[in-house]
């Protein structure tokens, strides 16, 4: 008998401790973001899909084409091409194709690139309605920052 | 003119008040949308619907629009005629408990003298709704909701009852507004404050609030008695729901917080309607809270919750008050 | 309830799931059901089941790395963490030490944001709603925490072989210690939300109870084993990295119930929150990055390596040729182990309290079908 009113006397406090607990939440700020209106400061450290580096001394790109990113994505989806240019002996960058439907983001290809031609870009509002538009042609985005 | 002339007063004055308590489900069910979306909002610490309208005032209006377009989709396997019949079954009924609750000393559509009895008899309909809608959706999910909800409205409908016996048995009227006019000094949760916890935790059980959601526990059982709806058969049950709600929140203020009666107003006996309603909604917000606030309880835990605590206690609280009544 | 007792037509079967929303993912349950009651609940696996093992066998051991985040997203640190362990053992790299302390920092950081997600998850189970907002609210701090230095927000691929790819800076320990903190003043409010709350304790108290012998039986580790009374941790019983140097308990359940596994988690995120708190104070100086061969070679012969991840004993069995491509990976998971005995757990109760269970064993499905 002792127990029944225990029970319902510890019982009916607790709950009263959680409506304490909503009722002050609910006089207290909003924690979230309004995201398409307001946005925050995405860290500099973020790791988005990989972007050529804008050299800015020769106000170009840094990749020699060599294809070590290439080889080393473990998602095969990289491709690159090199090109023959009139006057000069090395191949020259022709293409740099990145699949993002199949990148896992783990930055090998950064670290593996030995002129540090590649760098994380900091786009994170990616959403479309078909894979190709994840077909990121990155030597073109490149292209377009260049003044 | 002249046929409504020959017509009786009494008539011309039910049709209107009919007319003014379907236009207000409608607008309750629209604020108890938005208030329940905006309150559980800032109590998760978010802001809950901000894009349709000021600070999002016109969400459930479009939501509505949205609902009442849907396609009526009926699943191949339903029972057609339970399907269909079970949406309009929980919508009818709830205007009729509103056609007795005195808002106001005047605005009443009609004072019956068993308006209690009329109106407990009223909300115990919706089960029905439920059973019909959880039996023709032929899905054994929606069939479990059907049960649970029976089972649950028939444990609860008695500490309700034995909780209102209380108040009846110290005004002698099953009449609301002589209830009502019974508080003018002294309000009754003051005088029979267990039976107000008894009545207010049955009454989120009847109208199955959180925790007592057992009917539709979208984590045990998907959506319960309306996983298969869609469209305008969904938004009856909910409107259904948040009348149902308004309500048992009505009779609690009626039967328990002194209904219209607060500090005086000019025309006091039309804008008491002010108080009632404050009244109500304090109640309502106070349910929404609830439901925010605590996990369900099992389907066992519920009914003994019913059996051994609440029957036991509003018998022995008729017993007192039936005593010193007599003393 | 007696199974003879019941009449056959009064038995029938219930999908619950793959599309059910306390199956935690795409996981089927059919259940043999006599009303509310679950007479035989029957889990059926492989829906999302991707072949990781075999892509781990199919390229260089490097190029696995990413995919071992993805088998469990929620607490995706430690099995990074086991995964280069493993390498490091075969390859016989040596890890520096500041990489191994920043290592151990960010995965109890992680174990703590799992913790934090599956007690808002049990709770939403439950019914209650408001918990997992909570957690969450401080779950992104966590996640803040983790992008800063790694990149990422979940799929994090931030340990290497022979270290981390990113050293830590003061910022990150500031925002360490602050969250610290934050979540200790934070308990006060699961506590009088959950916790103590008295619907919470009906629903978990006696529910599911897992006898030691029963534990054993199955091979439930984790916080669910613990649960059941047997203090077993991979960090105390077998310590890998550098937990030996910090002082922390394991804590244990009595009975073994969803209560006791509950409790058992949330008294074992103040314990990662001791552990982080050591490391940042010992935190030692020098590279974070040793120097590790292109081509890693795995020499023949197998290899073992255990770490204790947010769910239990994560392993990795690998057998190398002389290559760099294993020969064989075998992953042990945790929720495979710990959803096995459902089946037992499960019959003759209430559906609702199979919710109950089914939630208070933490299962992450892509981890079970990997």
């Amino acid at each position: 008998m002792k127990r029944y009113f225990l029970d319902l006397f510890i019982g009916g406090k607790s709950l009263v401790d959680g409506l304490v607990v909503t009722t002050k939440a609910l006089f207290q700020p909003i924690v979230t973001v309004q995201y398409p209106r307001e946005e925050i400061d995405i860290t500099p450290n973020f790791r988005g899909h990989i972007d050529l580096v804008l050299d800015p001394e020769k106000n170009t790109f840094r990749c020699i084409a060599c294809g070590m990113c290439q080889r080393s994505c473990p998602s095969e989806c990289i491709q690159i091409e090199g090109k023959k240019v009139e006057g000069k002996k090395k191949k020259t960058l022709g293409l740099f194709a990145l699949d993002f439907t199949k990148c896992s983001l783990c930055g090998t290809c950064v670290e593996v690139c030995p002129t540090q031609a590649l760098e994380f870009s900091k786009e994170y509002n990616l959403a479309d309605f078909s894979k190709e538009a994840f077909h990121y042609d990155i030597l073109k985005r490149l292209e377009e920052r260049i003044i | 003119m002249e046929t409504i002339s020959t017509l009786p007063p009494e008539l011309i004055r039910m049709v209107i008040a009919v007319i003014i308590i379907i236009s207000f489900i409608f607008l309750n069910a629209i604020m108890m949308g938005y208030l329940e979306r905006k309150i559980a909002g800032h109590v998760q610490r978010r802001l809950g619907p901000m894009e349709v309208g000021f600070h999002g005032i016109l969400q459930l209006v479009v939501d509505g629009v949205k609902l009442v377009a849907k396609e009526l989709l009926i699943p191949i396997n339903v029972d057609r005629t339970f399907f269909r019949l079970a949406p309009i079954l929980s919508f009818t009924p709830v205007i009729l408990p509103l056609l007795v609750i005195p808002f106001s000393e005047k605005l009443q559509a009609r004072d019956l003298n068993l308006g209690l009895l009329f109106i407990v008899s009223m909300t115990s309909v919706n089960v029905m709704a439920i059973l019909v809608g959880g039996w023709g959706s032929n899905n054994k999910y929606s069939m479990f909701g059907a049960m649970r909800a029976v089972a649950q409205s028939i444990a609860y409908e008695i500490p309700i009852l034995l909780s209102m016996l209380a108040i009846i048995l110290m005004t002698n009227t099953l009449s609301l507004k002589e209830i009502v006019g019974a508080q003018q000094k002294i309000w009754f949760v003051l005088l029979q404050p267990l039976a107000f916890i008894i009545y207010v935790i049955s009454g989120i059980a009847e109208t199955n609030r959180a925790p007592f959601d057992l009917p539709e526990a979208e984590s045990e059982l998907t959506a319960g008695f309306h996983t298969e709806y869609s469209g305008i058969g969904f938004s009856l049950f909910f409107l259904g729901e948040y009348t149902n709600m308004f309500t048992v929140a009505s009779v609690a203020t009626v039967l328990f917080l002194g209904g219209w009666h607060g500090p005086s107003l000019p025309y006091g006996e039309y804008l008491g309607i002010v108080w009632f309603f404050l009244k109500v909604y304090f109640l309502l917000f106070f349910m929404i809270m609830i439901r925010w606030t605590y996990p369900r309880v099992r389907f066992d835990q519920l009914l003994n919750f019913a059996w051994k605590y609440l029957v036991p206690f509003s018998l022995v609280n008729i017993l007192i008050t039936a005593v010193v009544v007599k003393l | 309830m007696r199974e003879s007792t019941i009449k056959e037509h009064n038995r029938f079967f219930l999908n619950m799931g793959p599309q059910h929303p306390s199956t935690h993912g795409v996981l089927l349950v059919v259940l043999e059901m006599n009303g509310e009651y679950v007479l035989d609940p029957q889990p059926v696996l492989g829906f999302v089941h991707r072949m990781h093992e075999k892509i781990g066998e199919s390229r260089p051991c490097q190029g696995f790395m990413p995919n071992t985040a993805r088998m469990d997203y929620v607490c995706a640190l430690p099995y990074n963490h086991g995964y280069v362990s493993l390498i490091e053992k075969k390859a016989g790299i040596e890890v520096p030490k500041r990489a191994e302390y920043i290592r151990v920092i960010t995965s109890e950081l992680n174990r703590v944001a799992s913790h934090l997600l599956w007690l808002g998850a049990y709770l939403l189970d439950l019914g209650a709603f408001t918990p997992i907002l909570y957690g969450f609210d401080d779950r992104e701090h966590i996640l803040d925490i983790l992008e800063d230095i790694t990149g990422s927000r979940l799929t994090y691929c931030y340990y290497r072989f022979g270290g981390v790819c990113r050293d830590i800076d003061d910022k990150f320990v500031e925002a360490t210690r602050a969250f610290i903190k934050r979540l200790r003043k934070r308990y006060v409010i699961y506590e009088k939300l959950v916790t103590k709350n008295i619907i919470f304790i009906k629903r978990a108290e006696n529910i599911g109870i897992i006898s030691p012998d029963m534990a054993i039986r199955y091979g439930i580790t984790g916080p669910n084993l613990r649960g059941s009374g047997i203090a077993y941790d991979i960090r105390k019983n077998e310590p890998y990295s550098v937990y030996p140097e910090f002082d922390f308990e394991v804590p244990v359940g009595e009975r073994g119930d969803c209560l006791d596994r509950y409790m058992v988690r949330v008294r074992e995120m103040e314990q990662s929150l001791r552990i982080i708190e050591q490391a940042l104070d010992n935190l030692p100086d020098g590279p974070v990055r040793s120097k590790v061969p292109k081509k890693i070679k795995l020499t023949p012969g197998d290899c073992n390596f255990a770490v204790e991840a947010a769910r239990g004993e994560l392993s990795y069995y690998l057998i190398g040729d002389g290559t760099g491509v294993p020969y064989r990976l075998k992953i042990r998971v945790p929720s495979y182990s710990n959803l096995s005995c459902l089946q037992e757990l499960g019959r003759g109760i209430l559906l609702p309290d199979l919710v109950s269970i089914m939630g208070s064993f933490d299962l992450v499905i892509p981890e079970i079908d990997r």
